[in-house]
């Protein structure tokens, strides 16, 4: 198994807020990120898809191909937009980059992975950074594995 | 288990193509990576070693080591070549990120005296890499 990681960016709006929380708790659980005008991040999303060399192209996935998709659900869905207004689950999920990440994985499994017509593909994890500091991972299943806080459901 | 991580460099051109492919099939598979002519990148390799502590040295390899092998197995067959024809690997299959990555493998993983190859990893670009864990 070979694995294959290609990065892209987009900028994005957002606010964490939830509506079940009083005032104060959003406050004090997501503090300057609660401001209710929102602010914005340059993201840089890491998409690893794991698969066998074709040994008629030496290639995992055509990156070409891989690039059309991840442009297509999740670049023009996300690059540019209000995740907390424009994007659907975003208008009952807070969009922390946790979310996010989960987000972009449940965008991008199906489409990439039927797109292995055939071949077997695996979309392995989604990694964002929402800044330079600051970068979560989500890889479904082992992620989780043995760490005893069971599997993160999509 | 420690895992210690080296990294080295490497420029190098090369090209895609597969003689059992038509012309057209060529340009359609690998698009602007199919000129003849090739093209080159600055690819960053890491090597993964993992293995336990040295209690006497604190060290779970000589690094210096690692980095001689490096040089000698990899950076001399691959640094500043055309790799479709001169690395002899890539005579039948294409140089792409996977097969080297692959390749650099199957290259370092016999000549490791301590701990045990965890991971190649290869940077074609900054923003395109590929990893091999051995299977």
């Amino acid at each position: 198994m070979v694995y294959l990681t290609r990065r892209y960016r987009f900028s994005a709006g957002h606010r964490l807020h939830n509506d079940d929380l009083s005032v104060e708790e959003n406050r004090l659980v997501y503090g300057k990120c609660n401001n209710p005008n929102g602010h914005g991040h340059n993201y840089l999303l890491e998409v690893t898809v794991a698969g066998i060399i074709d040994p008629a192209t030496g290639m995992v996935f055509d990156l070409v191909a891989l690039d059309g998709i991840v442009a297509e659900h999740v670049l023009e869905k996300l690059d540019h937009k209000n995740l907390n207004l424009d994007m659907e689950n975003f208008r009952t999920q807070v969009p922390t980059t946790e979310n996010v990440c989960l987000e972009i994985y449940r965008l991008l499994r199906t489409p990439l992975e039927e797109a292995g017509a055939g071949r077997p593909l695996k979309l392995d994890r989604i990694r964002l950074e929402e800044t330079s500091l600051n970068s979560f991972e989500y890889v479904p299943d082992t992620a989780d594995a043995g760490k005893g806080i069971g599997s993160q459901q999509l | 288990m420690i895992y210690v991580t080296r990294r080295a460099e490497f420029s190098a051109s090369h090209y895609y193509h597969n003689p059992n492919f038509t012309p057209e099939e060529n340009r359609r598979v690998f698009g602007k990576c199919n000129n003849p002519l090739g093209h080159g990148h600055n690819y960053t390799v890491e090597v993964t070693v993992g293995g336990a502590i040295n209690p006497t040295t604190g060290m779970v390899l000589d690094l210096k080591e690692l980095k001689v092998l490096l040089e000698q197995e990899v950076i001399r067959l691959m640094d500043h070549r055309f790799l479709n024809k001169e690395v002899p690997a890539f005579e039948e299959k294409n140089p792409t990120t996977e097969n080297i990555t692959v390749e650099i493998w199957n290259l370092l993983a016999p000549k490791l005296t301590h701990g045990k190859l965890h991971r190649i990893r290869v940077y074609e670009t900054q923003d395109l890499f590929v990893d091999y864990y051995g299977e």
